[in-house]
């Protein structure tokens, strides 16, 4: 765990916030989210849900300066993050788009090395503290092994924990992450929420967008849950999900059951409404 | 790449191959000839002026030559891998794309009408291929065509068609020579004056330089928008700069030596092979291959019709057709 500490980032002490205000996003013909504020809570795992289309993924990119609003503010430390330097935004936040595609044959520590991009400048070349930080972010991901192998020969669950551990090196205090787990079964999915609970556990900030409310409920810390560019209800999952929130947001009946490891809400006995 | 070195090993190894090709091309092309004047006489010429019939032929006309020819394979080379990296496309040629064929129209046009200085040509050309540049970064925009490396390149091959079409026609209502326009539209190192690697230098050396602060963000760009967004960069930034570099380089080149094809679709192809997609790796390996391709081709261009020489254009299509073709079958094509 002390490994995953100091690579955290390297100003321990250093708090940081990402709010977004009046948000409005969209494209000149279609809005797609309209005046939403949200507070992400530090230190936490928050998960964006929501059915299709009800803009998660929008929200999430705009939280991470991808997305320009056309109205309203994303605040990141009390600045708006669209004025401040994107080289600087990239040290406070990582991001980590969905179905990221890497060129054939680059391999996992090459991959990792430019998480320390944001770091590097024109006088501050490749140094052995980069090394030593790309080779935690290896360790920490579980990859160390395997370090010189090309991506395409590697699973989908390693893949992806080699893309988080890009994102790892980048080490800043907030991870953005974009349906990390939509490509993989259920044995890889656990693996990487495992490893965003890690770092949750050692103060990272995560952001997430999650397709399966299940997941999202056992681990995240904090859901969003979206409809129609909208925040509908927010808080913990066991306090917020009801089976008429999950009507509301799905268009069906459901019946909760409890997690028997974790207590957290399972959506079972699916039906549509009559 | 051999599965069982390490990359390191394999740079390594890569950059000693090329630099023992580079003494042996540039060997080659000082000591072979479509004259009579034998490689063994060529070679003594080299340290001693008692023939001075071969020592004008290997140091007044060869030496300028195979100067030239490096050059111009810096600069070809280089901008290849540029502008592959900056539209994410390996077919990505300057040659194919219509930079080439932009520069050459400029030069063209601004000949006709009735401008001959040299140092103007460079200017010309570089606005021309800069043009050429934008109109690419205006089609990769367009859907259907930007996200599709085949039709980009179909697009590319269609403008540079019509403008070495139009460009013929220019020449031909001139009443220019069959050289000077054959020149224009295939490219060629012969003939050309002795001080044309000199006065090339700089817009070479300036591409170069301009390039230099691109070669990270580029090589983020590899791994898509959003992911080099995150990191720190800026995409749109990132690839407008590039293209000006591309368009520096290929602008001189074409200058200097017409608008050579395939070159760079040759170079970045063979660097990948050696070293592997990283643009921080193929980009430098890049400006030695380049000089080896110019140059070997060259050579051949002088051996094959002795006692004339064929356009060094000709000789890197022959080498740079298949390539295209080898990378439009193979299994799926590598995304940069």
């Amino acid at each position: 765990m002390s490994l995953l500490s100091s690579l955290l980032t390297n100003r321990p002490d250093h708090e940081v916030s990402l709010a977004a205000q009046s948000l409005s996003l969209g494209y000149p013909a279609v809005s797609i989210i309209e005046n939403l504020s949200l507070h992400i809570p530090p230190g936490k795992v928050t998960a964006i849900v929501g059915p299709n289309g009800c803009g998660k993924s929008t929200l999430l990119a705009g939280l991470s300066r991808l997305h320009k609003p056309s109205q309203g503010t994303v605040v990141l430390n009390g600045k708006d993050i669209n004025r401040l330097p994107s080289r600087q935004v990239a040290r406070e936040l990582a991001l980590l788009p969905q179905e990221a595609s890497a060129p054939e044959g680059l391999t996992v520590a090459e991959l990792i090395q430019f998480g320390r991009q944001p770091h590097q400048g024109i006088l501050r070349q490749w140094s052995e503290g980069d090394q030593a930080i790309v080779e935690a972010a290896l360790a920490v991901a579980d990859l160390t092994g395997l370090a010189d192998r090309p991506l395409e020969s590697m699973s989908g669950g390693q893949r992806q924990r080699a893309w988080i551990a890009m994102a790892i090196a980048q080490q800043t205090p907030l991870l953005l992450l974009d349906e990390p787990t939509s490509a993989l079964d259920l044995g890889h999915q656990i693996e990487v929420f495992e490893l965003i609970r890690q770092l949750a556990a050692v103060g990272k900030t995560v952001v997430m967008v999650v397709h399966d409310l299940s997941s999202a409920c056992r681990y995240a810390d904090h859901l969003v849950a979206m409809q129609a560019g909208r925040i509908v209800a927010e808080g913990a999952p066991s306090r917020i999900v009801t089976p008429a929130l999950v009507e509301q947001l799905y268009g069906v009946k459901c019946i909760l059951l409890e997690d028997p490891h974790s207590g957290t809400p399972i959506i079972a006995g699916v039906t549509r409404l009559g | 790449m051999s599965s069982s070195a390490s990359r390191p090993q394999v740079v390594k190894r890569s950059w000693l191959i090329c630099l023992t090709l580079v003494v042996l091309s540039v060997l080659a092309s000082l000591l072979i000839g479509a004259g009579d004047v034998s490689p063994g006489r060529s070679a003594q010429a080299l340290w001693s002026g008692a023939d001075s019939e071969a020592r004008f032929i290997v140091m007044e006309l060869r030496w300028p030559r195979t100067l030239l020819g490096a050059m111009v394979g810096m600069a070809l080379g280089a901008a290849g891998v540029i502008l592959q990296s900056a539209t994410r496309n390996p077919l990505a040629e300057p040659g194919l794309l219509g930079v080439s064929a932009g520069a050459s129209f400029a030069v063209v046009l601004a000949i006709s009408l009735g401008s001959s200085a040299a140092t103007l040509n460079l200017g010309v050309a570089v606005a021309g291929a800069l043009a050429g540049c934008f109109l690419v970064l205006l089609v990769t925009q367009l859907r259907g065509i930007g996200s599709d490396p085949v039709r980009l390149i179909l697009v590319g091959a269609a403008f540079t068609s019509m403008l070495m079409a139009i460009s013929t026609l220019i020449l031909l209502s001139d009443q220019r020579s069959a050289d000077e326009m054959r020149f224009w539209v295939i490219g060629a190192l012969a003939g050309r004056p002795t001080e044309t690697a000199y006065s090339s230098a700089p817009g070479v050396l300036l591409g170069l330089l301009l390039m230099l602060p691109l070669i990270r963000p580029l090589a983020a760009l590899a791994l898509g928008e959003r992911v080099a967004t995150g990191l720190g960069h800026h995409p749109q930034l990132t690839r407008m700069s590039a293209l000006v570099c591309v368009a520096i380089l290929v602008g001189t080149a074409t200058a200097a030596a017409g608008p050579i094809a395939f070159v760079g679709l040759i170079v970045p192809f063979v660097a990948r092979r050696l070293v592997g997609p990283d643009i921080r790796r193929t980009l430098w390996l890049s400006l030695l291959i380049g000089p080896i391709i110019i140059l070997f081709a060259d050579t051949i261009s002088r051996l094959v019709v002795k006692p004339y020489e064929l356009p060094i254009g000709v000789v890197t299509a022959f080498i740079g057709a298949p390539i295209l073709i080898a990378v439009v079958r193979g299994h799926r094509l590598p995304t940069l």
